[in-house]
């Protein structure tokens, strides 16, 4: 089901969270809203959500079409994962899972028997077979999460929200569940919007990603078009490494990995700067190198090894750079 | 329509919870305080002031007064010493001392009081009798001490009572008594706050050479002073307004051995209700001199400082 | 080798703190206990059975369960109202309920006796309600005695009076253990269960009020302790009719007047073992629930 965001503002006395904030997710698709912390990202998720409510004004919230700004959070169908998921910690997992069903009013509960069915068959979706009995402080982060997704999940939501759903989990969980995520969207289908504030995150898990700052979108787009054309030096800088680079009043923006380096004496005073090594990291299959240009200014290089061990270099050596994008 | 968060209730429940709220707190503690001191003034001003003026009021006063002042100062050292200890070092046993610091609250006042007859009563373990002939050669040394002119006055009082040790039914065992109720108050309020700050602090101001006392006097206490005067509040409050262990072992002896609310009880067992209650308006403005420092001390120290007791 | 400490203080701290917590607590409890424990077995018994004792005991046990019950309920209303709500005259409400702890127990005794007497501010309206109960129902029997008291002295000097002063006690104990808890409750908690679809009474019901039962058993637990010792507060509203209205603490002091030590002894032992039971029982509860939120 699409959801469709046009023109909220949300203040917080004088603090202002969203401003005029307007966002078509379409049917099935997995968004990601990107953006630093006080972006507004999550105050637009809670809103969505029914956790928060839009100023009066204008703006409108509609799932396929249908207004629900008026729609209670426990009526409007959404199924809502908390950062730190929430999960009642006096219930088993099937108790929580059960939970929404179990508080339908009377005449729509469905049969002990059929909670039951259908608690086992969320938790063989998100699979977590045979950990119904335990309680939440029994289980992993991972374990966790994928229990308030099936909880999020038992009442049939027409949207899914996830708030940073990888924020509370390590490094490594946090790849292995990031890809299962994108697996297990793929196959339920559900329009799915997330938070996060991590770019390498937002972009490689989401169909259509969200850049969000100061309250505003700054940019939306398919996760390869925003990071190839970064419509703003900010968007440019947000989604990941980028040098910054000063001639006179302009500002030229190049991504680490668009710079060739060549020896000193390839050095081509068209398109070329010279430059000297000041730092070389070369632990993993990339290697970092910093040099400084002529003006005394920093660029940051990335190449893999292998060109790395081709040119032989050491801190310290004169080599010619070259971008080899110019954006 | 409904534009009200999740988390809270509708405008008439809410409303209504305030006022049941309100009423508890209004009938079951206002109420009382109120009544003190409306019961204190029934009889105008000057029967309020006499009742104060009175020798044995006076007298209690001032036994209220010795009995704090010496079971505050004990216990806050103790206090400052176990909390110390508790929270900056790890050793065998350390959690049963923690809970034996907790004992004395889980103790009956009364009980408190009689565990003091147990040990210096008539038939406790170490009776007055028994006391005097151990002390006899300290009681002669300080006799003769209180001869020599200059500091001999210093000597005198101890000479009395070392030829006739009382302890029950006297000073000594008010003190004590009072000393035993007032135990934990100091601890329990330092405990959990030293315990949340660590010892970081402590472990770099060492590192940076600061040795023994400098450690605790010049990084420690300036980030435990609030808890510790809340502390020191509470058990002053309470000693000053101990009634059952006192009780025990004062003997009820007017202008000599009743404290402030042994004063109290013995008026009013008197019938002198006025009395009772001017005299009884004393220990309540402590309690509500005590709560506004409470206040105060938790607005300064920008934390919430209450805890258990 | 001794341990090397990088703190300073270890030993003094150590020495001073055991030296004075013996002296202070654990000797004289320890003297207490040897003195009862002089008489044998079949001592204690006749001690602990007696009438008196078995009747003071029904009434201190009872009066503070009863206490600390309704303490609790009362605790839980006003915490939540002090903590989930904000009004004028919130930050007094929350200083007033220390009241019972900052006033010493004799004045409250006196006071709440002054109360609760049949002429008292309140005690005039419960006389005079026990009255219209005569005049409609004509109670009889063990109820009737009961309204017949009320009538007689309102609300003092027969059980309901102690159960007045102890809950007036207990309460500040039952607010003060739940009040954290309340403040660190993440609202995330509430909000998904609004999103499944709870209505606010069931999110109360099924999820709120379990996630506090460990506070609110803590609570109750610490104001039925202090309650069964309880002296100072409850001995004038009590008026200590025997085999009616007298309470364990009181028993004590009679028997300690009457210079039968042992026997007050054994009277103490034995509210002191419930006590620490109780302590412990408590104790193991929340390192239980502690071990369980992390």
């Amino acid at each position: 089901m699409s959801i469709s965001i046009q023109s909220i503002t949300k203040t917080f006395g004088a603090y202002t969270a969203l401003e005029n904030v307007s966002l078509e997710v379409p049917d099935g698709s997995l968004t990601a809203l990107l953006g630093p912390s006080g972006s507004g990202k999550t105050t637009l998720l809670r809103i969505v959500a029914g956790l928060e409510f839009a100023d009066p004004g204008p703006g409108k919230i509609a799932f396929h079409g249908e207004d629900v700004g008026d729609i209670p959070a426990g009526r409007r169908g959404v199924g809502f994962v908390f950062q730190h998921y929430a999960l009642f910690r006096h219930m088993t997992v099937a108790q929580n899972i059960a939970f929404g069903l179990s508080v339908l009013p009377r005449a729509a509960r469905p049969q002990k028997s059929e909670i039951r069915d259908r608690v086992m068959e969320l938790l063989k979706l998100v699979k977590l077979e045979g950990l119904d009995q335990r309680r939440p402080h029994e289980l992993s982060g991972g374990q966790r999460q994928r229990v308030a997704l099936a909880r999020a999940l038992a009442i049939r939501p027409k949207v899914l929200l996830l708030d940073e759903p990888f924020g509370a989990l390590d490094a490594q969980v946090r790849k292995d569940l990031r890809r299962w995520l994108r697996q297990f969207h793929d196959e339920i289908g559900l329009t799915t919007l997330f938070v996060t504030h991590d770019q390498e995150e937002a972009l490689e898990l989401s169909d259509q990603v969200v850049v969000m700052r100061n309250a505003r979108i700054e940019q939306v787009g398919e996760p390869q078009t925003v990071y190839d054309n970064p419509r703003s030096p900010f968007v440019y800088e947000f989604l990941g490494n980028v040098n910054k680079l000063h001639a006179g009043q302009d500002v030229r923006y190049v991504r680490p990995h668009e710079i060739d380096v060549l020896f000193a004496a390839e050095f081509d005073p068209a398109t070329d700067s010279l430059a000297r090594v000041q730092h070389l990291f070369s632990a993993g299959p990339i290697a970092t190198l910093t040099v400084k240009l002529g003006d005394g200014q920093f660029l940051d290089v990335e190449l893999s090894r292998k060109q790395l061990d081709e040119l032989g270099l050491s801190v310290g050596d004169e080599v010619a750079v070259r971008p080899a994008v110019m954006a | 329509m409904s534009y009200r968060p999740v988390t809270t209730e509708s405008a008439p429940v809410r409303l209504f919870l305030i006022a049941c709220a309100v009423l508890v707190l209004a009938l079951f503690l206002l109420l009382p305080l109120a009544a003190v001191f409306a019961e204190a003034f029934r009889k105008g001003w000057e029967v309020f002031l006499a009742s104060l003026h009175e020798e044995a009021a006076l007298s209690a006063i001032k036994l209220t007064l010795i009995a704090a002042g010496v079971s505050v100062p004990l216990n806050t050292l103790f206090g400052v010493s176990a909390a110390w200890l508790v929270t900056k070092f790890r050793f065998k046993g350390r959690s049963l001392l923690v809970s034996l610091i907790d004992l004395p609250f889980a103790v009956s006042p009364v009980i408190a009081g009689l565990v003091w007859v147990m040990l210096f009563g008539a038939k406790g373990w170490f009776p007055q009798s028994a006391m005097a002939d151990a002390f006899a050669p300290a009681a002669h040394l300080a006799a003769s001490l209180a001869e020599y002119q200059g500091f001999g006055w210093l000597f005198s009082d101890l000479a009395v009572w070392l030829a006739d040790p009382k302890i029950i039914f006297a000073l000594p065992g008010i003190v004590i008594a009072t000393t035993f109720v007032t135990f934990p108050f100091v601890a329990r309020e330092l405990i959990p706050l030293m315990e949340t700050q660590g010892s970081d602090q402590e472990e770099a101001a060492v590192t940076l050479g600061a040795r023994g006392w400098h450690v605790f006097f010049r990084v420690t206490l300036p980030n435990i002073k609030w808890g510790l005067l809340y502390g020191v509040l509470l058990c002053n409050a309470r000693a000053m307004g101990e009634f059952g262990a006192v009780s025990v072992v004062s003997g009820h002896i007017r202008g000599e051995t009743n404290t402030l609310p042994l004063h109290v009880e013995v008026l009013y067992n008197e019938y002198q209700f006025s009395a009772a209650f001017a005299c009884a308006t004393l220990l309540a403005f402590l309690a509500l001199v005590t709560l506004s420092l409470k206040t105060a001390v938790e607005y300064f120290s920008g934390h919430d400082a209450s805890g258990k007791h | 080798m001794p341990k090397r400490r990088v703190i300073p203080g270890f030993g003094l701290s150590m020495g001073f703190t055991i030296s004075y917590l013996s002296l202070i607590i654990l000797i004289p409890l320890a003297a207490l206990f040897l003195k009862a424990a002089r008489l044998g077995a079949s001592q204690w018994w006749q001690i602990l059975t007696s009438e008196r004792i078995i009747a003071a005991a029904k009434l201190t046990f009872g009066a503070s369960a009863a206490a600390a019950t309704v303490s609790t309920v009362l605790g839980l209303l006003v915490t939540w109202v002090l903590v989930r709500y904000r009004f004028p005259g919130r930050r007094l409400l929350d200083a007033m309920v220390d009241l019972p702890f900052a006033l010493p127990t004799a004045v409250a005794g006196i006071t709440l006796t002054q109360i609760y007497a049949p002429h008292g501010w309140v005690g005039q309206y419960i006389s005079q309600a026990a009255l219209w109960i005569q005049a409609t129902y004509a109670p009889t029997g063990w109820w009737g005695e009961v309204i017949q008291d009320w009538a007689d002295k309102g609300a003092a000097y027969s059980p309901l009076g102690v159960f007045i002063a102890l809950t007036f006690i207990g309460f500040p104990f039952v607010v003060r253990t739940l009040q954290p808890v309340m403040e660190d409750f993440s609202s995330e908690y509430e909000e998904a269960a609004a999103t499944l679809g709870a209505g606010r009474w069931t999110v109360f019901r099924r999820v709120i009020l379990p996630m506090f039962i460990p506070a609110l058993i803590t609570g109750f637990t610490l104001a039925f302790a202090r309650a069964i010792g309880e002296y100072g507060s409850v001995i004038f509203i009590s008026g200590n009719l025997p085999m009616k209205t007298e309470i364990l603490p009181l028993l004590v002091v009679a028997q300690l007047e009457q210079f039968k030590y042992e026997a007050a002894a054994v009277i103490a032992a034995g509210m002191l073992i419930v006590s620490f039971t109780l302590l412990f029982l408590i104790n193991l509860l929340q390192r239980r629930l502690n071990w369980q939120n992390n």
